[in-house]
């Protein structure tokens, strides 16, 4: 594609990263013209955030080069990115709520005269800033920690403008955002846009992409799918271009008619401060996909079925008695088990020994009926039978594979004879093999009468797993679908390609 | 987004100097009713010489607390720099300079220590800070075995005793030094950048703070202001005192100061001025229990109370802060 603007604020050429040996950058192009807005769109885990740590400074590429205003740029560091003039806008803000806007804006690099700060100077100096993106009415003077959410984005905005920032990256600007704060965003976007400032837009939601962008990059798997302008294309379009590949392991048989059993869970209209009317219905021996992207509720509702951040509003039953699941031990007592996204954070004793870490829940919730020894043996059959790959029982569950560390926490819950089994992203950073027996396991179990919710962020393990998904978007159910979906379906429904405003 | 959201920041008067007022409030009625005098000239004058010696040390510990740092090495400064003071001048009135400016270097030299340990071998500041001050323990305890040297008669007489009306010398050093504090605090880089390591070292990193600096230099700091008030109590007693600082209390008191004036332990948030208060309350409770002659555990008691009652006022705004 040719670029009818004669020199790019930024020219990646070629740029590729691995991580442990995984590639997850192959050869990415991107041109981005100063006041353009340019969007960059893939699924979870295409690189989006690699691509723009590449570019903020924060990794360094190990193929292909960043050039920055007409020169080919080495950053050591976010600092030096910084400093020739890249800003970034996280997702979370690096604000400090206990110091004012001035004293943020200005941090490290505060307005001195004769050797102290100038405190007025500051406040003057951001006062100006604030006022040249159209925010005259957010005082300099006050605490961050009192702004709004959208008030402070405006903050971390005139935070990187204050380094003469001439590339902005936004990293989904809009996820933390109310409906009626996304309009000021929109305003504010196009006055950096007649600043000459260039952005790098990062956003899971089409209709922004649409209503802002200039061009499309779409990233799929780490390789530049396409870049388009957007005026020339639909959402319909892009979906298609960031999805379809083809399946690269065989999944187990779904369940069969006569596998399904009664229904074992129900939630009516369930909420709390992530979820709102929530309905469920969960079967004996079914495996349940739940899609969506990061943040649109998912691990919330897996939390709140485990009761780590229960539901406030709503009913849920079990086996058909209502129960209310208000702590993890209550949970577990109805017979629920949670293997959790973050393994190392939530999921593992990292020094502890195989052993202990599968005797876990176990130990905290039950007390050993039919005595120690029994307790003991059943959990090496269990760790036995999943196949767990260890020096011995008595080995530091650190030393472990990914995939070795998850079968002991399968085998932790199996030792409760569970009737519900929560998934969260269960196979994330694991090996190919070690997948698919995790793959079988699961099946295995629903075939054995557990109802089993499984939440996936790949779309083919959730279509090739699931017997029926729901889509997941704000906290809500977007749509439920049937095993045999498409990728398109379920990615259509998380992003909320219907809501398209484009002709 | 409310109204009062939009209003610029009034920083409030800190709750410390509300439970002081209370404090002295109703210790003075209780003292009257129990036929004693809380406020003449003699309980006065030794309220602000205990304020004086708390106040000293207390306004350090704010500076590492701040930055989200420790120092549990302050009482052992404090002995060591009694004992280089009063060594040093051996009653000498010529000496006095080259014996403060040497105090002041080796407790700066600790503080330096205490900095590079926390920054540079990232060791814990709860654990950096107490290996040195057992170190210096370790010294103070094989090298003496009570007050050594003797302090010069002039010093004595002005930093010791010497007062301005009801209010010694040594309380108008505090004064200065929080002042001098709090202008660093709010009027150089250095103050700001050491709020924002202690509100949060990656966002102070990425804003071009150099971390590891700021942190050494309130080390250095925390460690002078305890050097200072060895000095202070070198010219109090007369001599240098090789256990003055452990007995006194000087390390959790600090820290009990702080925390009571209303700097949060992690740092990020807080003040000298509050410090200031904290340190006042705990004198004045002294004060109000001598006058009463309480027994002296009973005292104790009541001092656990207060700053467990304090970190819980504060523990429930926060709280309340972050529902709003």
């Amino acid at each position: 594609m040719s670029d009818p603007r004669p020199v790019p604020l930024l020219a990646l050429r070629g740029i590729g990263k691995s991580f442990l040996g995984v590639r997850v950058l192959h050869g990415v192009d991107l041109d981005l013209a100063p006041g353009e807005v340019h969007a960059v769109v893939g699924e979870n885990g295409a690189g989006k955030s690699t691509l723009m740590k590449i570019v903020s400074g924060a990794y360094a590429p190990d193929d292909g080069t960043v050039e920055f205003a007409g020169e080919a740029r080495v950053f050591r560091g976010p600092r030096d990115a910084q400093r020739a003039g890249i800003g970034i806008i996280h997702q979370e803000f690096n604000l400090l709520p206990e110091r004012t806007v001035a004293e943020n804006v200005y941090l490290g690099h505060e307005p001195v005269r004769r050797g102290l700060v100038d405190r007025r100077e500051m406040v003057r100096r951001t006062g100006q800033l604030l006022a040249s993106i159209g925010e005259t009415a957010l005082p300099a003077d006050t605490p961050v920690g009192r702004l709004g959410v959208a008030q402070q984005q405006v903050v971390e905005i005139a935070k990187a403008l204050a380094l003469d920032a001439r590339l902005l990256i936004m990293d989904e600007p809009t996820a933390a955002l109310a409906d009626h704060e996304v309009e000021l965003l929109y305003g504010l976007v196009r006055r950096l846009q007649e600043r000459g400032i260039g952005l790098l837009y990062v956003s899971h939601r089409l209709t922004e992409v649409f209503d802002l962008s200039d061009r499309i990059t779409v990233l799929k798997d780490g390789h530049r799918v396409d870049t388009l302008w957007t005026a020339d294309t639909t959402a319909g379009e892009l979906v298609r271009r960031m999805v379809g590949r083809e399946l690269s392991h065989y999944y187990p048989d779904r369940a069969g008619p006569d596998d399904l059993g009664p229904v074992r869970l129900t939630v009516r209209d369930g909420g709390n401060r992530k979820l709102r009317g929530v309905d469920l219905e969960l079967r004996a021996g079914e495996v349940l996909g739940v899609g969506g992207l990061q943040g649109s509720g998912r691990s919330a509702l897996a939390r709140a079925l485990f009761g780590v951040a229960p539901f406030t509003s709503g009913a849920v039953t079990l086996d058909g008695a209502p129960v209310r699941l208000r702590s993890p031990r209550t949970a577990i007592r109805a017979g629920i088990a949670y293997v959790t996204e973050d393994r190392k954070g939530e999921g593992i004793l990292a020094r502890q020994s195989v052993l202990d870490n599968a005797l876990l829940a176990g130990r905290a919730v039950f007390a050993a009926r039919s005595g120690r020894t029994a307790r003991t043996g059943r959990a090496r059959e269990l760790l036995a039978a999943v196949e767990v790959r260890a020096a011995g029982d008595d080995q530091e569950i650190r030393f472990l594979s990914g995939g070795n560390q998850q079968k002991v926490v399968l085998a932790r819950w199996l030792a409760l004879d569970p009737r519900i089994l929560l998934f969260d992203e269960p196979t994330r950073g694991i090996d190919v093999g070690a997948k698919a027996a995790i793959h079988d396991l699961v099946r295995r179990l629903a075939r054995e009468g557990a109802a089993v919710l499984m939440i996936s962020s790949e779309l083919p393990e959730l279509l090739g797993m699931s017997d029926r998904i729901v889509v997941m978007r704000d906290g809500r159910i977007a749509g439920e679908l049937p095993a045999g979906a498409t990728e398109e379906q379920v990615v259509a429904l998380a992003v909320d390609a219907t809501r398209e405003r484009v002709q | 987004m409310s109204v009062r959201s939009l209003l610029p920041a009034r920083r409030p008067v800190p709750g410390v100097f509300v439970a002081l007022a209370l404090t002295l409030a109703i210790g003075w009625l209780v003292v009257t009713i129990d036929g004693g005098q809380l406020f003449n000239q003699s309980t006065t004058v030794s309220l602000l010489h205990v304020a004086a010696g708390l106040g000293l040390v207390a306004v350090g510990q704010t500076l590492v607390i701040l930055g989200g740092s420790l120092d549990l090495s302050v009482a052992y400064v404090i002995s060591l720099s009694t004992l280089v003071a009063a060594e040093t001048m051996n009653g000498s009135d010529g000496a006095v300079l080259p014996a403060i400016g040497l105090a002041l270097t080796v407790s700066a030299a600790v503080g330096l220590l205490n900095g590079l340990l926390v920054t540079r071998l990232r060791i814990n500041a709860f654990i950096a800070t107490l290996g040195v001050g057992l170190l210096l323990k370790g010294y103070l305890d094989s090298g003496y075995d009570g007050p050594a040297g003797t302090t010069a008669p002039t010093l004595v007489q002005t930093l010791g005793y010497q007062r301005v009306g009801p209010v010694p010398l040594s309380f108008l050093l505090l004064v200065v030094v929080t002042g001098a504090a709090w202008f660093a605090l709010s009027r150089t880089r250095f103050g700001h950048h050491l709020v924002a390591v202690g509100g949060d070292p990656t966002v102070a990193r990425l804003s071009g703070v150099r971390n590891d600096r700021v942190l050494v230099t309130a080390h250095v700091l925390c460690s002078l202001c305890a050097g200072l008030a060895g000095i202070y109590l070198a010219s109090r007693l007369g001599s240098g005192a090789p256990r003055v600082g452990t007995e006194g209390l000087y390390d959790l008191e600090s820290i009990a100061a702080v925390v009571i004036g209303g700097t949060a332990l992690a740092g990020g948030r807080g003040g000298v001025v509050g410090t200031v208060g904290g340190v006042l309350l705990l004198a004045g409770i002294d004060a109000i229990f001598n006058q009463l002659e309480v027994d002296a555990f009973f005292k104790q008691v009541i001092r656990g109370a207060v700053i467990i009652a304090a970190v819980a006022v504060y523990a429930h705004r926060a709280v309340r802060k972050a529902a709003s």
